[in-house]
């Protein structure tokens, strides 16, 4: 007798999977920036309209496939045409990249989260020199916050060639962080069905409380003023529509294999064009509600530097010239600057380089994304507040929450085929299986923790996935609609479901999400083929910025290796059916 | 008499001037923030308040020389402004004529910097002697890192989850992997207690082509042949 197929225990579960999992990192700390970028209110117009043509219908459509099929992504894609079982393969291979690299983010956030049970948090100052008379001159240069990131977290080298040591506090972190994914994905569904009620539900909880506490802010509004005015012109400019198409498609996750393997899990007769609706709804919301949080701050984080600029101004001029405490103040100064320039000409020309020029439009406009975001920005804002240190234990507590939700989609994309080969299921328990991915992942993860390590981490970040999804995505709509054929499909589906496909799931599988993505792959391989070069920001110590450099040829071949040993897993997949068959043809034709 | 007086007075004045003015040498500067420090709580700064500084200052030099002779008429005050900021120097009352040494003064000053801000409730940002470097406080560092402690603990947590979910996945294998040995043991009993009490002995059901019911027969024809 066959064993049944792990089952979640209800619906609810499902949904709570592909949220957590789809509600990742990038809807914090992405969605924000490339809202600021293009237009502000302005972004949603081209970020909904992709969002209807191709969110929801590729989400659907990867839901329906595994929850048809019932088996991860290679088998599933084996019995659509086994010429596709290269598909699946490259889906794994992907995910494999993904979470080898996703991991030691949640590793940052354990740092954080544990160093934030100091008072006062030790982001908050700058440390003190060896014969405590000042601050570390690289403190001084950059903040406090910059140099806690980057000297004190990463401890970063100054360019990718100089590989430095593995860091043994980022290192411990690492492998806790994979302990915990361990512990999530151990028993299969039946852990991680519990697991993601809370890690679907608790970053919501954690955002509300974000939410009310950051429109308290002094100065949030000017954040969120500055936000939600939107600057129409920027919606004919075909990055933002480029973006925004971008956007939604990596934010659902598509093409790693993870929305396959948690469908697959599913009951026959499960609605799943509903979760698709729900699922990329409230992703979308997220995204808005966390921009909504995260432009509070930083109208918040603007204001008070603003502040602090314009103190400093004022200190530096009333020292200088020995005027009455408080004779300076926000309103007069510009009036007094002038004052002081016609009376004492010499000592005001003399002051005129250390008095820089207040804005707040230019602390609005420090555009931040990724990582800088998450570590710089936030903990900038959060040493701010009263209270610093439940608000920093909640942030990092619920950027974990996010982080671990997105690797039980990665893993589960790697172990459900896995699992599913009779082979291995035959041989090894599930929990041996899991044990052996997660340790090879935290091993090749170590490379991360190294002084290079944040340098290694942007190449896989920025080109580990991108290309490769694209083409996968692509052939695989390519090959529901068109080798499967969309009529097989839509009976499949009607009897999955219940009731008939919409005119509006045809239209868009057969001929507009194609066309997107299609589009999307030639702008990104025209974009790659006109930068020539490709180019890193390495930290300069002394300086206390980034600073642009070239990446070596080794860094180069790495990266075309990526992306070559995924999207090259396809059309091998299908050479090597061929063959397979080829010889097999023969061969009877040689016995008959 | 008073061609005297005005003679001695007007020395003391070019001495006072002599020995203090702004950037003279052993002169330090000092800038005191008191509105920013004690906002309306804030003193005005007058005559006494310079008393009591020059007290401070001679308070300092005894307690840093083995010479206990500085006296506050020593300590020599002046180019007061409204910052609240002004210049000082301290002169040697046993060598006529000169001003104790800057970094005496600098080391006495560092070695009672808490006593002089204390007595004027400020601290060492908002009373700067500036050229005085002060000593910045060392952190609060406990002997065993926070962060570690709170690791260990997460640490020792997931690994017990870990390990209680594995024993008890093993148990759970175990149980299965017993149950169908156990059914096939009730299967035999019951084998043997049916053959008895039906009366039908086993021999005669051992048929390898089983036994065929008539009332089925008629049906035959309904199945499509292969």
């Amino acid at each position: 007798m066959e064993k049944s197929r792990p089952l979640w225990d209800n619906p609810l579960q499902f949904v709570f999977a592909c949220i957590s999992y789809a509600v990742g990192l990038g809807n914090v700390w992405r969605f924000p920036y490339l809202c600021q970028m293009y237009g502000g209110g302005g972004f949603l117009i081209p970020y909904l309209i992709m969002l209807i043509v191709e969110g929801m219908p590729l989400l659907f459509l990867e839901l329906s496939v595994g929850q048809h099929m019932r088996q991860g992504s290679i088998g599933a894609w084996k019995t659509i045409s086994p010429y596709l079982s290269g598909v699946g393969v490259a889906s794994v291979v992907v995910s494999f990249f993904l979470s080898m690299y996703y991991n030691v983010i949640n590793a940052w956030a354990f740092w954080y989260l544990f160093h934030s049970f100091q008072n006062p948090l030790p982001w908050a100052a700058c440390p003190l020199n060896s014969n405590h008379t000042g601050y570390i001159e690289e403190c001084e240069k950059a903040s406090s916050t910059q140099y806690f990131w980057y000297r004190k977290t990463l401890n970063i080298s100054p360019s990718i060639e100089e590989n430095g040591s593995i860091q043994w506090e980022q290192a411990m972190c690492l492998i806790l962080a994979w302990l915990t994914v361990y512990l999530c994905i151990l028993r299969g569904t039946e852990s991680t069905g519990k697991v993601v009620y809370l890690t679907a539900s608790l970053p919501y909880l954690v955002l509300i409380i974000y939410l009310i506490k950051a429109l308290t802010l002094h100065g949030a509004v000017n954040g969120l003023v500055y936000m939600f005015t939107p600057k129409l012109e920027q919606l004919a400019n075909p990055k933002a529509w480029i973006n925004a198409a971008t956007q939604i498609f990596f934010s659902l996750g598509l093409g790693f294999g993870s929305l396959i393997a948690f469908a697959s899990y599913n009951e026959p007769n499960n609605n799943c064009e509903k979760h698709a609706i729900i699922v990329s709804l409230i992703n979308s919301t997220t995204s808005v509600f966390a921009s909504i949080v995260t432009f509070s701050i930083y109208g918040f984080k603007a204001t008070f530097n603003y502040e602090n600029c314009l103190n400093k101004a004022m200190l530096l001029l009333t020292n200088a010239f020995d005027l009455e405490e408080g004779f300076l103040t926000a309103d007069n100064l510009n009036h007094m600057k002038e004052q002081l320039m016609a009376t004492h000409p010499n000592e005001y020309v003399e002051l005129l380089p250390q008095i820089k020029n207040c804005s707040l439009e230019a602390e609005l406009d420090t555009a931040v994304q990724g990582t800088g975001l998450a570590f710089i920005v936030y903990s900038e804002a959060i040493k701010n507040m009263e209270v610093s240190q439940l608000y920093s234990v909640l942030y990092f507590f619920m950027l974990l929450m996010l982080g671990i939700g997105s690797m039980l989609g990665n893993t589960a994309a790697i172990l459900t085929p896995l699992t599913d080969s009779k082979f291995l299921s035959t041989h090894l328990p599930k929990e041996v299986i899991s044990g052996i991915v997660c340790f090879i992942n935290c091993i090749v993860g170590l490379t991360f923790t190294m002084e290079a390590g944040n340098y290694w981490f942007d190449i896989f970040n920025d080109y580990a996935a991108t290309l490769s999804l694209l083409l996968i995505v692509l052939v695989e709509i390519i090959a529901v609609c068109y080798v499967y054929g969309l009529r097989r499909f839509e009976k499949d589906l009607h009897l999955m479901i219940g009731h008939k496909l919409s005119w509006y799931w045809k239209i868009m599988w057969a001929f507009a999400s194609p066309l997107l993505i299609i589009s999307l792959f030639i702008f990104y391989i025209t974009d790659y083929i006109l930068t020539g070069t490709l180019q890193y920001q390495a930290w300069d110590a002394t300086q206390g910025h980034l600073v642009t450099k070239d990446y070596p040829s080794y860094a180069l071949a790495v990266i075309g290796l990526l992306v070559a040993s995924s999207t090259m897993c396809i059309p091998l997949g299908a050479l090597a059916i061929f063959i397979k068959r080829r010889l097999k043809r023969e061969h009877r034709s040689t016995v008959a | 008499m008073r061609g005297f007086l005005l003679l001695a007075f007007s020395l003391v004045t070019t001495a006072h001037a002599e020995f203090c003015s702004p950037d003279s040498q052993n002169a330090f500067k000092v800038r005191l923030s008191i509105k920013t420090a004690l906002g309306d709580n804030a003193y005005a700064w007058d005559a006494s308040e310079e008393y009591l500084f020059k007290a401070m200052v001679a308070f300092a030099m005894r307690r840093y020389s083995s010479q206990k002779t500085t006296q506050i008429s020593n300590v020599l005050l002046c180019n007061v402004t409204d910052r609240v900021s002004f210049w000082f120097v301290v002169t040697d009352s046993s060598k006529n004529a000169t001003t104790v040494p800057r970094g005496e003064v600098e080391a006495a000053i560092r070695m009672t910097r808490n006593r002089i801000n204390n007595a004027f409730l400020l601290n060492d940002k908002t009373m700067q002697f500036l050229k005085i470097s002060s000593t910045l406080p060392p952190p609060t560092e406990s002997s065993v890192p926070i962060w570690l402690v709170v690791f260990g603990v997460v640490l020792c947590l997931i690994v017990a989850g870990i390990l209680f979910l594995i024993v008890s996945g093993i148990q759970q294998r175990k149980k299965k992997n017993k149950e169908p040995a156990e059914t096939k043991n009730l299967e035999e009993k019951c084998e043997v207690t049916v053959t008895i009490e039906n009366g039908m002995p086993c021999d005669t059901l051992n048929l390898k082509t089983g036994q065929i019911n008539g009332g089925y027969e008629a049906d035959d024809e309904r199945f499509t042949p292969l």
